[in-house]
């Protein structure tokens, strides 16, 4: 079998006060795979997430990248490996599009024309046609088109990992169809590992082929998507739930 | 008053050129020590109340005493000039220390968060990101110390550090209201000049967000 592309062993994170975030995780993502890690607020599905790229560091256990410790490498190298898209988009306001996009080929040190060219490539990836947008700055882009820009920077350096923290969760709901379907056709052409950290289990299931449950920094559940629904796991059904909650709501208020 | 250019005119050139020769180099020295210092306390924010509580103090005592509590300092008193902008500089680095650490820290955490997350080292971080996010705060301090500075040179002359101050203290001393104005124009003219120059430099580095 290959190496993981992530692994988690036996991490755990308690913070100095003595509050638990994430304890006792096991975990191995499988390379060029989409796995969603699912859970409410505060239950430390983002820490977890930012375990990969050394963004935070576990009190016991490790994580390793491609089975190196993430403890051991350099951080500023294994980051620019790593694709990484919040929520907030993370754009610079002083820089163009083009520059935004191209940071972290600027910062592997390639040239001027590179940049321009390969920024031209991924602009139309995710859905920005035309030349115009690579000259604007982030304040004359909508939020969806603002989302875009991040995710073109992160594939940028063309990293096999992709982390993904609520990348939608900023959006109104026809963009966020609409950036799902992109995600979902750019995951099937990429074949990147891409771990994605949503509440959403709709997301979940339509972008992932496994979907872990996290609840108060445990995993408590973790199922191949298809196996999600007829699960009769309490964890699980809560979530189910939840969605068939709102559907009932939708088709009230549509009658 | 072609007379009195003709009569003062090469002294007031002078003593324009000796005034901004001041303010520059108390401004230089400032900004040399005050910005490396406002982002070395960016990073290390409980370094930052004593320190720039020590500025605030220099900031406060007023222009004259400061100029008379320095003279007796061996080394400093015996050249008036070396006193003068060693004082001028105390004053600029208030602007310039609690500017630069004020820009940094207001600075959005989820931008400098992202900057680290693509891979920055501290130092692209603090080029690439957080000097040009705050510059147009920094600038301000510049503008506010250049200002500060223009004024608090026109009292050096009272030490014999010359600048247009020794104009007016002469006016004054000799009831010669030309002579007075003689210095005090040009003095409140470098100082409008100064706040319109980097005034307008501030608006130009202003990063549009909406």
């Amino acid at each position: 079998m290959a190496i993981a592309a992530v692994e988690f062993d036996a991490l755990s994170l308690v913070l100095s006060g003595g509050r638990s975030i994430l304890s006792g995780i096991h975990l191995a993502i499988e390379q060029g795979s989409t796995t969603a890690l699912l859970g409410r607020s505060g239950s430390g599905k983002t820490t977890l997430l930012r375990m990969v790229n050394a963004m935070a560091a576990p009190t016991a256990g490790e994580a390793r990248v491609m089975g190196e410790p993430v403890a051991s490498q350099d951080c500023t190298s294994l980051r620019r490996g790593i694709g990484y898209v919040i929520q907030e988009t993370g754009l610079f306001p002083h820089m163009t599009i083009e520059r935004n996009v191209g940071l972290p080929l600027e910062m592997a040190g390639a040239s001027k024309t590179q940049i321009a060219t390969r920024v031209a490539e991924l602009l139309p990836m995710v859905g920005l046609e035309g030349t115009s947008f690579a000259r604007r700055y982030p304040w004359q882009l909508s939020g969806g088109q603002r989302q875009r820009v991040g995710l073109a920077r992160a594939l940028a350096a063309d990293p096999p990992i992709l982390l993904m923290d609520e990348p939608f969760g900023a959006l109104d709901p026809v963009t966020r169809v609409e950036m799902q379907e992109m995600m979902a056709s750019l995951i099937e052409r990429l074949h990147k590992t891409v771990l994605l950290v949503t509440h959403d289990l709709e997301e979940a299931l339509y972008l992932a082929q496994r979907v872990i449950f996290l609840e108060g920094g445990r995993v408590v559940a973790d199922l191949p998507s298809n196996k999600v629904m007829p699960s009769s796991d309490p964890h699980v059904r809560q979530y189910i739930r939840a969605v068939r909650h709102n559907h009932r709501n939708h088709e009230e208020t549509a009658s | 008053m072609t007379g009195f250019l003709r009569a003062h005119g090469y002294e007031m050139a002078r003593l324009t050129f000796e005034h901004l020769w001041l303010t520059l180099f108390a401004m230089l020295l400032a900004t040399v020590i005050g910005l490396p210092l406002g982002i070395v306390l960016s990073r290390r924010p409980r370094l930052a109340k004593p320190i720039i509580g020590f500025a605030n103090v220099l900031q406060t005592v007023p222009s004259l005493a400061l100029f008379g509590l320095l003279l007796p300092v061996p080394w400093l008193g015996e050249n008036a000039a070396r006193l003068a902008i060693l004082a001028l500089t105390g004053y600029a680095l208030l602007p310039i220390l609690r500017n630069t650490y004020a820009g940094i820290r207001s600075i959005d955490p989820t931008l400098t968060d992202i900057a680290t997350a693509l891979g920055m080292t501290a130092r692209q971080r603090l080029l690439k990101v957080e000097l040009p996010l705050s510059a147009s705060v920094i600038l301000a301090g510049l503008r506010t110390a250049t200002v500060t500075c223009v004024g608090v040179a026109t009292i050096a002359a009272a030490i014999g550090a010359g600048g247009l101050g020794e104009l007016i203290f002469r006016g004054v001393a000799s009831v010669d209201n030309g002579l007075v104005l003689g210095g005090a124009i040009p003095a409140a003219l470098l100082a409008l000049l100064a706040d319109a120059a980097l005034g307008f430099a501030e608006k130009k580095l202003t990063v549009k967000r909406a």
